[in-house]
């Protein structure tokens, strides 16, 4: 396969005499052979022994035996799997707002002409670098001390976890879509924005009608991360409710992981619902991606 | 040049001796293996431990058998409560593990196929009762390589304090006269009756999985089964009762049990705040600081007729299994270690003294662990308590019940009650079907 795509180059670079071209071209193959290989293993391979597990019923990965359809039928009549669907839905559209509404806040507020920016977005990006398991522990403490004032706690009640889940990932997503959203705002040229002030648009006008619009790439990237790691959401789940009280908070990545190791022989049930989970993600991915594109304009 | 010569003389001399070396170890080990007998020249043993408090031991012991017999063994010790997750990647790998181990009847139905029968196997002799056998018709497929009890263990000093001893704890009703009696005193006398009884992950199979057990256990004797696909909770009123006297009695309020962890029972217990601390024998190192004179085992009592002949509640969920799919000198290797670890002085030693076990082989020796022989005292002259709990249907049962007991301890009306009959009663029907 090398040697074939070098030929081709050799003969497209003896046409156009472009070095650097050729140089790109004949490597090219080299350079990603090793991610390309990563790739294969690590997502590929796993990804339709996946598929294939979720018509088998097994124990361990490599010892399998094909059952059919049964799992997907067992795993629709799984009320509970149902739950945690409209929860996660919930989840979020309510962590999407609320993530991209602060982000997009703050970045406008970070690129004021003020002391101190290049500190407060190092702060603010800082929650994003600790892991989601080790979050879901310290903010567990936190809302149960404050809770035990009330003499409740985050597992008795599915809507205390629930707002404990959406201050948590706001709290951790918020400085990562910041970032973008600043590099975003900091590519909209100055004339545009001068331009519309001297036509006499007001503040409020120029953020509708000039930074929005032209933010929508930025917008775009944002509420795909934010909708999709809604959507993915499982550490924080794991460590802050545990699905607590009886399921209530559990969200699908739970759902699934629960199922493979919660009942002896449902393995391939567990499996059956993240082949569905990963459609549904990829279908929302697809659907959001040309809404907000559909909005993008050139500059 | 003359310089790369010689240094390419040395690495070639270095390679040499460093392969004559690798080939002199093998050589001779395979050496003393074949003077022990032809069988373990080639096995090796790969072990998959389930006991995180026993692995340092467990490293040490394999590695004074690779000593003995140049047979290499391996130990990997799962992280508290990813047992089944490490097993189960463990298993699909090339070099699986060889000995493995199962909580009982539910986890063998998963682990079937891999189990080896050890019908007749030189360790199977060494077993001072049948019982101890996991079977599955007439294989036996698993073997039992510690015992443990538990009950509710208690601070000597602090019930003396209050006025009582042990002796006067007979029943449910005399127990529960006591337990509020301290509550009543508690301010006056600085301590409370239960440690915190955490539902926390780290703390709450002690209620959801080892008190249920009471129920289920005299259920059973009742109906004189010892596995069932219908549970019936005849027994659950009682359940409600030693729950109600845990939750209300203890360090804290019950709405925050869901908060508490078991390191926190631990620490209430440690530093003298309750009296009582429901656990096993495994909890003696934990514990050991109040001093061996000071601490003691109880059986827990919650009001079922004719519990008071019963011991404390003694069994296991650590029964070991041979990969059957490993291969035929592996297999031979993993029986002959098992056999070496349960009749050899060093194994023995290792299992008794250093990991604590009370062993169900003929070598057991006598424990250094207070609440062991205060269990086996209660036992000799009753019947103990089994352990029925490893019939339980699924891990979603027990998450099941817990969730439901955390419920219940927060807003203790007869609604939420009924949630956790629910959870035990149908859950057990649904999950059993589930189980297939």
């Amino acid at each position: 396969m090398a040697g074939g795509s070098g030929s081709s180059a050799v003969f497209i670079s003896e046409k156009e005499g472009d070095f650097v071209e050729k140089a790109m071209k004949r490597y090219m193959p080299i350079f990603v052979l090793p991610t390309f290989c990563a790739f294969i293993l690590g997502f590929i391979v796993p990804f339709i022994m996946g598929i294939w597990l979720s018509f088998c019923k097994f124990t361990t990965v490599t010892d399998a035996k094909f059952v059919g359809f049964s799992n997907y039928v067992k795993a629709f009549q799984d009320t509970v799997f149902r739950h945690s669907f409209w929860l996660t839905a919930l989840f979020a559209v309510v962590s999407l707002v609320v993530i991209n509404v602060f982000a997009f806040a703050l970045a406008m507020a970070l690129t004021q002409k003020m002391r101190g920016t290049n500190i407060f977005r190092t702060i603010f990006f800082m929650p994003n670098l600790i892991g989601g398991i080790v979050l879901g522990y310290i903010w567990q403490l936190i809302f149960d001390g404050i809770l035990s004032n009330y003499n409740t706690a985050l597992k008795l009640n599915e809507w205390l976890g629930f707002w404990g889940l959406i201050i948590l990932v706001s709290w951790q997503q918020i400085g990562y879509m910041m970032i973008i959203y600043i590099a975003g705002l900091q590519s909209i040229p100055g004339d545009v924005l001068e331009a519309a002030q001297i036509d006499g648009a007001t503040r409020w006008q120029r953020l509708w009608k000039v930074t929005i619009p032209m933010m929508m790439p930025s917008i775009t990237i944002c509420v795909f991360l934010s909708i999709t790691n809604g959507f993915k959401l499982f550490d924080q789940n794991l460590s802050l409710t545990a699905g607590e009280p009886s399921k209530m908070s559990e969200m699908m990545a739970l759902n699934i992981y629960n199922t493979f190791y919660g009942r002896t022989g449902w393995e391939g049930v567990g499996q059956a619902k993240a082949v569905m989970f990963f459609i549904l993600v990829v279908i929302i991915g697809m659907i959001q991606l040309r809404a907000t594109r559909s909005k993008e304009v050139q500059q | 040049m003359k310089k790369r010569k010689v240094l390419s003389v040395l690495l070639v001399a270095a390679m040499t001796v460093g392969m004559l070396a690798g080939c002199g170890s093998s050589s001779s080990s395979s050496d003393s293996g074949s003077s022990d007998g032809d069988k373990e020249a080639s096995g090796k043993v790969y072990y998959l431990n389930f006991k995180p408090e026993a692995d340092e031991q467990w490293q040490d012991l394999a590695e004074k058998y690779t000593e003995e017999t140049g047979v290499e063994v391996t130990v990997l010790t799962a992280a508290s409560g990813e047992y089944e997750k490490t097993l189960k990647s463990e298993m699909a790998k090339t070099d699986a593990p060889t000995l493995f181990q199962v909580n009982g009847p539910v986890g063998l139905a998963s682990w079937k196929d891999y189990c080896y029968d050890l019908s007749g196997s030189d360790i199977m002799g060494e077993l001072t009762d049948e019982g101890f056998a996991l079977k599955d018709g007439d294989q036996t497929l698993g073997i039992a390589y510690v015992v443990e009890s538990y009950g509710l263990i208690y601070n000597k000093a602090l019930l003396e304090e209050a006025g009582y001893t042990a002796d006067d704890i007979t029943d449910f009703d005399s127990f529960k006269k006591i337990v509020e009696d301290i509550t009543a005193r508690k301010d006056e006398l600085g301590f409370s009756a239960f440690t915190s009884a955490g539902m926390d992950g780290s703390s709450d199979w002690r209620f959801k999985t080892h008190l249920a057990n009471y129920p289920i256990f005299f259920e059973y004797k009742d109906e004189g089964i010892d596995n069932t696909d219908a549970i019936k909770g005849t027994y659950l009123d009682n359940y409600r009762q030693i729950w109600d006297l845990y939750i209300n009695n203890a360090t804290c309020d019950p709405k925050l049990l869901s908060t508490k962890t078991g390191d926190d029972a631990v620490a209430e217990f440690v530093t003298e705040e309750a009296v009582f601390y429901q656990n096993g024998t495994w909890a003696y190192n934990d514990v050991a600081d109040l001093g061996d004179d000071n601490i003691g085992i109880l059986p827990i009592y919650m009001g079922i007729e004719g519990e008071e002949d019963y011991g404390i509640c003694t069994g296991t969920e650590n029964y070991w299994c041979v990969n059957s799919k490993a291969s035929e000198e592996d297999i031979q290797a993993t029986l002959d270690f098992m056999n070496w670890c349960v009749t050899s002085d060093a194994g023995v030693e290792a299992m008794c003294k250093d990991m604590g076990f009370v062993i169900p082989f003929k070598s057991n020796l006598e424990s250094e662990n207070v609440l062991v022989n205060e269990a086996n005292a209660y036992n000799a002259d009753k019947t103990a308590v089994t352990w029925t709990f490893s019939t339980m249907p699924s891990e979603e049962w027990k998450n099941g019940v817990g969730s439901a007991l955390t419920s219940y301890a927060a807003d203790q009306t007869d609604a939420n009650w009924d949630a956790v009959v629910s959870a035990f009663v149908d859950g057990w029907a649904t999950e059993a079907a589930a189980a297939e």
